[in-house]
């Protein structure tokens, strides 16, 4: 029982399975994995392949850290497999913009001050550009007054419901959500 | 977490077959079964993948009703133009649970199948007969604040914690299954889930390799849909208490009433109690009042959780004042 491989929240038993090969595309670019059957697809990105942006928080689907987007929808990286995802489309934070080229929403959260620790952040981000393109397809949130409205009025309680699956312990929010309010209004302009 | 060998079969046929196998198990989102998988409360040897099924859309149905794909995500449902103008307290009802990134993980059948939140259940060095049968149920002399206040019994007093499946019910939703040896049956979403009893790690009827293919909606009923949830945070929290009503107030009469409640049983608990005290009766906080009564007339409170109660009784009349009013 004291055994430390032998299970427990979050640690891998000792027994092996074989290894399952797998080829994602991260970031327009094909990787080629041979992975445990068990390597969450944040392990296989973190581990694997070093993209160490995206973050392990809870690992439980209950922060938001380690969000990424997969054929364009944001997704929590902890609660899926990396053998489900054959061939699908994964952007990390890695892929949104780099230094020299930040993505929109990358310089809107550093003009704004949206972070303190930064923890969170990649998630925030990549949460904010998944959740503009959903209000762009016109999705309904617990927000909206209407759900049968095609219409969504973007307004900063839309904006901190369509953001609730990603915490801050800092308590950035109310940075993050003016860095997110910036970049939809520069989008409809 | 404990090894498994993986495989993605090609149709459904091919899955059903795969998951006879001893220790095997679907997966679709995952958001479900990942989780309990890595605190070692579901083991499975094997896992069968069925989240590329083509199974995702959502189809008109003759009668004017909707077929929704077992593998529809939770987001596209909600996000549905037929389903947020006929369906709109199933629309409401997704949005007001998880968050915007597991609903565009987590699948209409895995939804339906999702475990309860009990904290004993989570806890494998506590006693519970949901995770390991005949080892007690911790929750009854324990922290017991979420759990049941209708349908519980002596072995098991968890409380099943979808919002999809409380809007599903109030909307008379049939659950289609294939069975490993092809075998197709439909069956009423009231009649899916069981109640604990004494087997309470039995949760619904399905049997062992069956496989959730769709769900079915007949067309919608008369009347204003409105689902309402309370919680212990404004968003990402599952609900204490939740009410989903559909309304047809003629005048100042009810004329048609259907109500349904989450957070109260092992399973959507449909009050077909309230919905008699509704029927006909002038559309007044008197009325509402007195179905809340005759709703929550067998609840029983197990300490904690006794608030639960006039919480149910308050949401419903709420719920039912909004519904009438516009409708
Ligand atoms: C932090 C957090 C907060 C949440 N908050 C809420 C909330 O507020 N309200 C709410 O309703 N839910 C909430 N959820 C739960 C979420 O809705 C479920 O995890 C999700 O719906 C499960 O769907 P899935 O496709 O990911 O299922 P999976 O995890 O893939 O599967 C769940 C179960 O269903 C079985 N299964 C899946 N598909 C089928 C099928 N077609 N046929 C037969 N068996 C099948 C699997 O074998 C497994 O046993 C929350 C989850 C998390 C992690
Ligand atoms: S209420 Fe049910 S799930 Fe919770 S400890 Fe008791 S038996 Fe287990
Ligand atoms: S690490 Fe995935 S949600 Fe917290
Ligand atoms: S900036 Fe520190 S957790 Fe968000």
């Amino acid at each position: 029982m004291n055994d430390p491989d032998a299970g427990g929240a979050g640690r891998s038993w000792a027994e092996t399975a074989p290894l399952s090969a797998v080829a994602l595309r991260v970031n327009d670019e094909v990787r080629r994995l041979e992975v445990d059957p068990r390597t969450s697809l944040l392990d296989a990105l973190r581990e694997h392949l070093h993209l160490s942006g995206t973050k392990k928080g809870c690992d439980h689907g209950q922060c938001g850290a380690c969000t990424v987007l997969i054929n364009g929808r944001r997704v929590n990286s902890c609660l899926t497999l990396a053998v489900m995802h054959e061939d699908d489309e994964i952007v990390t934070i890695e892929g949104l913009g780099d230094l020299d080229s930040l993505h929109a929403m990358q310089r809107s959260f550093v003009e704004r001050d949206g972070f303190q620790c930064g923890y969170c952040t990649p998630g925030q981000i990549c949460s904010a550009v998944g959740m503009l393109a959903e209000v762009g397809a016109g999705w309904p949130s617990h927000a909206t007054a209407d759900v049968a409205s095609p219409r969504i009025a973007l307004t900063d309680e839309e904006i901190r419901e369509r953001m609730s699956g990603n915490i801050c312990r800092c308590a950035a929010y109310p940075n993050i959500v003016a860095a997110i309010r910036a970049v939809a209004k520069a989008g409809t302009q | 977490m404990r090894s498994f060998t993986y495989e993605r079969p090609a149709d459904a046929r091919a899955a059903v077959a795969a998951a006879s196998r001893s220790g095997a198990k679907f997966i679709s989102g995952g958001t479900n079964l990942l989780d309990l998988m890595k605190l070692d409360i579901e083991h499975p040897s094997h896992l069968v993948d069925i989240s590329r099924l083509a199974l995702r859309d959502i189809d008109e149905l003759p009668d004017g009703g909707l077929r929704i794909g077992a593998q529809a995500a939770n987001s596209d449902v909600a996000a549905d133009a037929r389903v947020r103008t006929r369906y709109p307290v199933l629309s409401q009802a997704l949005v007001s649970g998880a968050s915007g990134q597991l609903r565009n993980k987590a699948s209409t059948g895995g939804n339906l199948l999702q475990r309860t939140r009990c904290p004993y259940f989570y806890d494998t060095a506590a006693g519970c007969n949901k995770r390991d049968p005949g080892s007690g149920c911790s929750a009854i002399d324990g922290s017991n604040r979420i759990h049941a206040i209708l349908g519980a019994s002596d072995a098991c007093i968890a409380t099943h914690p979808s919002d999809m499946a409380v809007a599903m019910t109030v909307l008379d939703a049939q659950i289609e299954l294939l069975d490993a040896d092809e075998s197709v049956r439909r069956v009423a979403i009231t009649d899916f889930y069981r109640l604990p009893g004494d087997t309470p790690h039995l949760e619904t009827v399905l049997r062992p390799a069956e496989m959730i293919t769709s769900v079915v909606l007949p067309p919608p009923p008369p009347g204003r849909q409105l689902y309402r949830k309370v919680r212990d945070r404004a968003s990402y929290e599952f609900a204490l208490v939740s009410v989903a009503a559909v309304v047809s107030a003629d005048q100042a009469t009810i004329a048609q009433a259907r109500v349904a409640f989450g957070g109260v049983a092992h399973k959507p608990w449909r009050s077909v109690e309230a919905e008699a005290a509704l029927t006909g009766r002038p559309a007044t906080m008197a009325t509402y009042r007195a179905a809340a009564d005759a709703a929550m007339r067998d609840a029983v409170g197990q300490g904690h959780n006794d608030f639960k109660i006039e919480l149910a009784r308050r949401t419903l009349c709420r719920t039912l004042a909004q519904a009438a009013q516009s409708s």
